[in-house]
């Protein structure tokens, strides 16, 4: 009975240590050269497609496919996105962009613990579709939807599966303290933004690049 | 023809439309020289009634599909603390006063509004203290906003991820 205990230890602590060793390999990624590269948008209600928009606005046309994610309930992105769109293929002939809805992860104001449950429950949702796209870089600027994609992302890279360069930019809003996607996401990105030198201060990986919408 | 424009954004804020719709504050309105006021109440149910006289029009509508243009023909704006709303109107350098939604506490959308009043580019009271502040606030002081700069987002992401150039 205890030499199976031992075992089990043995194996699960192989299994932790492996997990970390990925993980670690994963954000510590050196950058490849290459021409163009898909990405993986997600956008979340009202203002933070706005700012997004506004980011993508300004991306080259190596920069595609775009594939945009947005939760399930909201009309109001995927309108502003397909607007975007249509604006885009009259300056980029060869441009392509495809969209997919998901479960929203959290409604303002909801607990903690309930936020815990739905997020597992939009990862079952997340995680086949983020290794169906297997994108070069995901980018997302705090919607509760954006957590379970990048941990999905992440997850390709320890699994060996891909590696997603993860660029998470904190809304424009945020002056003095991060949203809750950005205080999960500051340790899970590769490139953690933010937009205000208060916020520099308090998170040192972070880059300040001054305002960028 | 001078006029004001009020946005709520996708919200609700019935004490800023009962607050810029009465009687008094909008002789205030009038004695600064304002004929036109247009109020987007959004979810709101404080539904003013329009009218229109030879001196002075009020228009009244939840939403459009785009603000540009209520915005453009505004010389002064006053808003919710709503970021989309601020900086939209600060980047067409249009006059805004920020009205803060008491009934919203550690709204996160006040961080920005409080930002911006401290660099100066724009006004910031409650819905109390609006009256007095529309009679008593000076545009002119209020500083220029430069464009935010994507720019510099799309370099520094073509060196992350390993674009060539």
């Amino acid at each position: 009975m205890e030499g199976v205990l031992i075992l089990a230890a043995l194996g699960g602590g192989t299994v932790a240590v492996f997990i970390a060793l990925r993980f670690w390999i994963v954000l510590h990624h050196r950058v490849v050269p290459r021409e163009s590269l898909s990405l993986l948008v997600v956008a979340g209600s009202g203002g933070h497609t706005t700012e997004i928009l506004r980011l993508l606005g300004n991306l080259s046309n190596a920069y595609s496919p775009r594939h945009y994610i947005f939760a399930d309930t909201d009309e109001m992105s995927a309108h502003k996105i397909r607007a975007f769109e249509v604006d885009r293929a009259e300056r980029y002939s060869s441009t392509m962009y495809t969209t997919h809805r998901i479960p929203r992860s959290r409604e303002v104001r909801q607990s903690w613990l309930s936020t815990v449950l739905t997020t597992f429950y939009s990862m079952l949702h997340s995680f086949p579709l983020t290794f169906r796209l297997k994108p070069d870089l995901v980018l997302c600027n705090g919607p509760g939807t954006c957590v379970p994609i990048c941990l999905s992302a992440l997850l390709l890279g320890i699994l060996g599966i891909k590696k997603v360069i993860i660029v998470y930019v904190e809304s424009v809003c945020r002056v003095e303290t991060l949203s809750l996607s950005g205080k999960i996401l500051y340790y899970l990105s590769d490139y953690f933004i933010v937009q205000w030198p208060t916020l520099k201060e308090k998170y040192p990986k972070s880059v300040y690049l001054g305002r960028i919408v | 023809m001078k006029c004001l424009f009020v946005t709520v954004g996708t919200t609700s804020f019935d004490d800023l439309i009962a607050c810029v719709s009465a009687q008094d504050t909008l002789q205030i309105i009038k004695s600064l020289g304002y004929s036109r006021l247009v109020l987007q109440i959004g979810r709101g149910t404080v539904v003013p009634e329009p009218f229109s006289t030879e001196s002075f029009t009020l228009d009244v509508y939840n939403y459009k599909d785009s603000l540009k243009e209520d915005l453009q023909k505004a010389d002064l704006v006053v808003s919710h603390a709503g970021a989309g709303s601020c900086l939209e109107t600060l980047e067409k350098g249009k006059p805004l006063v920020v009205v803060i939604n008491e009934k919203l506490m550690n709204n996160h959308q006040l961080e920005l509004a409080k930002q911006l009043h401290k660099e100066g580019h724009l006004f910031y009271c409650t819905c109390s203290t609006l009256p007095g502040l529309l009679q008593s606030m000076d545009l002119s002081t209020l500083k220029c906003f430069p464009p935010g700069q994507p720019e510099k987002f799309s370099a520094f992401l073509d060196k992350v991820v390993g674009l060539q150039k």
